[in-house]
């Protein structure tokens, strides 16, 4: 997998800068990061639709970026946009905990 | 005996590749090193050394064997560990300059992660391959990776990705340093070795009786030989070294050479020639015996003979030696000049006494000396429990000992008790013993010297007054006589009155003789004066008897005149001829 930039801008954009910046940090096309990156472009859809901008980072062919988020576990999704950053990790499987860690939803239960 | 180790470890080293670490120490313990491409497993509690265990690893690494490093630290900043061991003298920016070092940070904050599913460690894995590509590194450290747990909450997943870390770093071939937290009842909090199973090493830093200690002990090393006791450390401005002593045994060439005393009188009481070269002398005696002049004389003497001194001062600074040393006329400090001879001043309490020995043993590995002198020995006491204090101080004699080292030690004796009696019990591992005490006679304290024992030379058993004087020692002999052993100004009184008497004897016998001759002349006089009566008889005698030939003479004559006168017959030729 190469490092892309995944916009996208459907129909109606509020603002030419999208209010959210992600970053996925995988390494290598695994089971995982697929899963991972699949569910997010899910849940970006659902929640921020048009206001957010996803870079996959694979560490395999840059692996010096690991250290600039402090990457430790693959797959990392980084919110670098809106601050503070947060850094959820896993495949982002459980959905509500992804909306919990990107402050899209307060903590119920 | 550091040698013999190392030769064992050379052996041992084709079963078993080692990495050495160049840690003063360390590697005589382990018998050449570290397990070559294996990690091992540093823990201990807070605060004893076990970063910077590590960092010397590494760094020594990249500086002396030229094997580059990888520093994952995830509990300081890179900055931060710059800053820690500056003091050490390891520039790391230097080495990370150089592509010697790769350092990287890992931080793992738990408040700003949020877990969802399935993950693995894969991007620590992708950071140390990039960091050990980077420099191509042969070391690795990770520092200490139990932070780890404190910021992941699945320990199940934590757990399979540190035993595939550490079967990474195996296949990587890199010699690895795993740093852990010494736990509740087990080596590490959350069972770290139950993953790096080749090579423990536990630091302890213990405190008794106020005092602090620092020790090290190999729990285990899979596939080698090491030594299995605790081993003292200290670290210092020079980092971190381990004291490798043990009693190995006694297997310790012994010398023939001799070694001045710096006393000649001293010499002579020890076989003529002083001390065996590399032997151990002890000096015991109460306070102000003069035992510290007897070591500067022999750290003197020793120094004159061109040999290298370390003098270990227990109770004095150094310029207080010099400057005593100065009074008694003993000039230490052209030595110092020279740096034939070096001072190493501490307060028994400034640490343990493992501590001290360490301290000691790398002063000595710093400086090869070929005599160690050690004033006194019995304030080692105070840095611990005599037992410890015996066991270390035999340990450091068998490396003096095996090192050739001619150790002069002072013992201070208490005052009452038996001088025999070495305060710290070590008398059997001494092989000069020579005793300095006071003897109160007279009203006074002179001190005595004699030797209780001397291994392996004919020596004296005679006491000698020993004297402190403005040009030295001198030993003088003591007067032995109906009183017992007279010292000081009794010696002087005693001398002075042997003297006196004999001067008397002298007179008398001169009065004799004076009057004996007197007695011949008045003799002589009285012969002379006989002599002259018996001349005088003499000369009457011979008078009387002219006087009585002339008088026949005279009368014969007589006769014949009136016989003319008588016109007498003439008498006759005979008659004639009988008067003629």
């Amino acid at each position: 997998m190469t490092t892309k930039t995944v916009k996208k801008k459907p129909g109606k954009a509020p603002s030419s800068e999208p209010l959210w910046d992600l970053r996925l940090y995988v390494a290598g096309r695994t089971p995982k990061s697929v899963a991972a990156f699949t569910n997010l472009q899910k849940i970006c859809e659902e929640h921020l639709a048009g206001q957010y901008r996803i870079t996959v980072i694979d560490l395999l062919e840059q692996p010096q970026l690991a250290r600039g988020d402090q990457i430790l576990a693959i797959p990392t999704l980084v919110r670098k946009l809106p601050q503070p950053i947060k850094k959820i990790i896993g495949d982002l499987s459980n959905t509500e905990r992804v909306l919990v860690g990107l402050d899209l939803r307060a903590v119920e239960v | 005996m550091a040698g013999k180790i190392g030769k064992g470890g050379r052996t041992t080293a084709a079963a078993l590749g080692k990495c050495a670490t160049g840690i003063v120490g360390l590697d005589e313990i382990t018998n050449g090193g570290l397990p070559r491409g294996r990690p091992t497993l540093v823990c201990g509690g807070a605060g004893c050394g076990k970063t910077l265990l590590a960092i010397e690893f590494i760094v020594r690494g990249a500086t002396q064997f030229n094997e580059p490093g990888v520093f994952i630290s995830f509990e300081e900043t890179s900055e931060e560990l710059v800053q820690n061991v500056r003091s050490l003298g390891f520039d790391l920016h230097d080495l990370v300059r150089r592509k010697k070092l790769a350092m990287d940070f890992v931080r793992v904050e738990r408040s700003e992660i949020e877990e969802t599913g399935e993950y693995d460690l894969e991007g620590l894995f992708v950071r140390l391959n990039h960091a050990i590509e980077s420099v191509g590194a042969r070391r690795v450290v990770l520092d200490t990776i139990e932070a780890l747990f404190s910021g992941l909450s699945n320990t199940a997943i934590l757990r399979a990705e540190l035993r595939r870390l550490f079967r990474w770093l195996k296949d990587k071939g890199v010699t690895a340093i795993i740093t852990g937290e010494k736990g509740d009842g087990t080596l590490t909090r959350q069972g770290i070795e139950e993953y790096v199973s080749d090579c423990v090493i536990m630091l302890d830093h213990r405190i008794h009786e106020q005092l602090s200690t620092r020790r090290l002990r190999v729990v285990k090393y899979r596939g080698s030989t090491h030594g299995t006791n605790e081993y003292p450390f200290i670290i210092d401005a020079e980092g971190f070294s381990v004291l490798p002593v043990t009693s190995v045994g006694l297997d310790h060439p012994a010398g023939t050479t001799r070694i001045s005393s710096g006393v000649p009188r001293l010499d002579t009481m020890l076989g003529g020639q002083g001390f065996y070269r590399g032997s151990s002398i002890l000096v015991s005696g109460t306070a102000g015996t003069g035992k510290t002049s007897l070591s500067a004389s022999f750290a003197q003497a020793t120094c004159q003979s061109g040999a290298k001194v370390l003098y270990f001062g227990f109770e004095e600074s150094p310029s207080q030696i010099l400057r005593n040393m100065r009074a008694i006329g003993i000039n230490l400090e052209p030595w110092v000049k020279k740096g034939l001879l070096r001072f190493h001043s501490s307060r028994p309490t400034l640490y343990g006494i493992e501590t001290h020995l360490a301290v000691m043993h790398k002063q000595i590995e710093q400086f090869q000396p070929a005599v160690v002198i050690v004033d006194p020995i019995t304030n080692m006491i105070a840095a611990g429990v005599a037992q410890d204090v015996r066991s270390m101080l035999l340990r450091l004699m068998d490396y003096l000992k095996g090192r050739q080292i001619t150790t002069f030690m002072t013992s201070l004796s208490h005052a009452g008790t038996p001088l025999e009696r070495s305060d710290v019990a070590i008398s059997s591992l001494i092989d000069t013993w020579l005793l300095v005490r006071d003897i109160e006679l007279g009203g006074e304290r002179n001190r005595g010297i004699y030797v209780l024992k001397s291994r392996g030379m004919a020596h004296s058993n005679q006491i000698r007054e020993f004297r402190i004087s403005p040009r030295g020692i001198e030993l003088l002999d003591v007067y032995l006589g109906p009183a017992g052993v007279l010292t000081g100004t009794a010696r002087l009184v005693q001398e002075a009155q042997e003297q006196a008497a004999e001067a008397a004897s002298n007179r008398e016998l001169q009065r004799q003789r004076t009057e004996a001759q007197a007695k011949r002349k008045a003799l002589e006089a009285q012969i002379a004066a006989l002599q002259a009566q018996v001349v005088a008889q003499d000369q009457a005698l011979e008078h009387l008897a002219r006087e009585g030939r002339d008088r026949t003479t005279h009368e014969q004559r007589e006769r014949r005149a009136m016989a003319q006168s008588r016109q007498a017959d003439d008498i006759g030729t005979p008659r004639r001829g009988a008067n003629r």
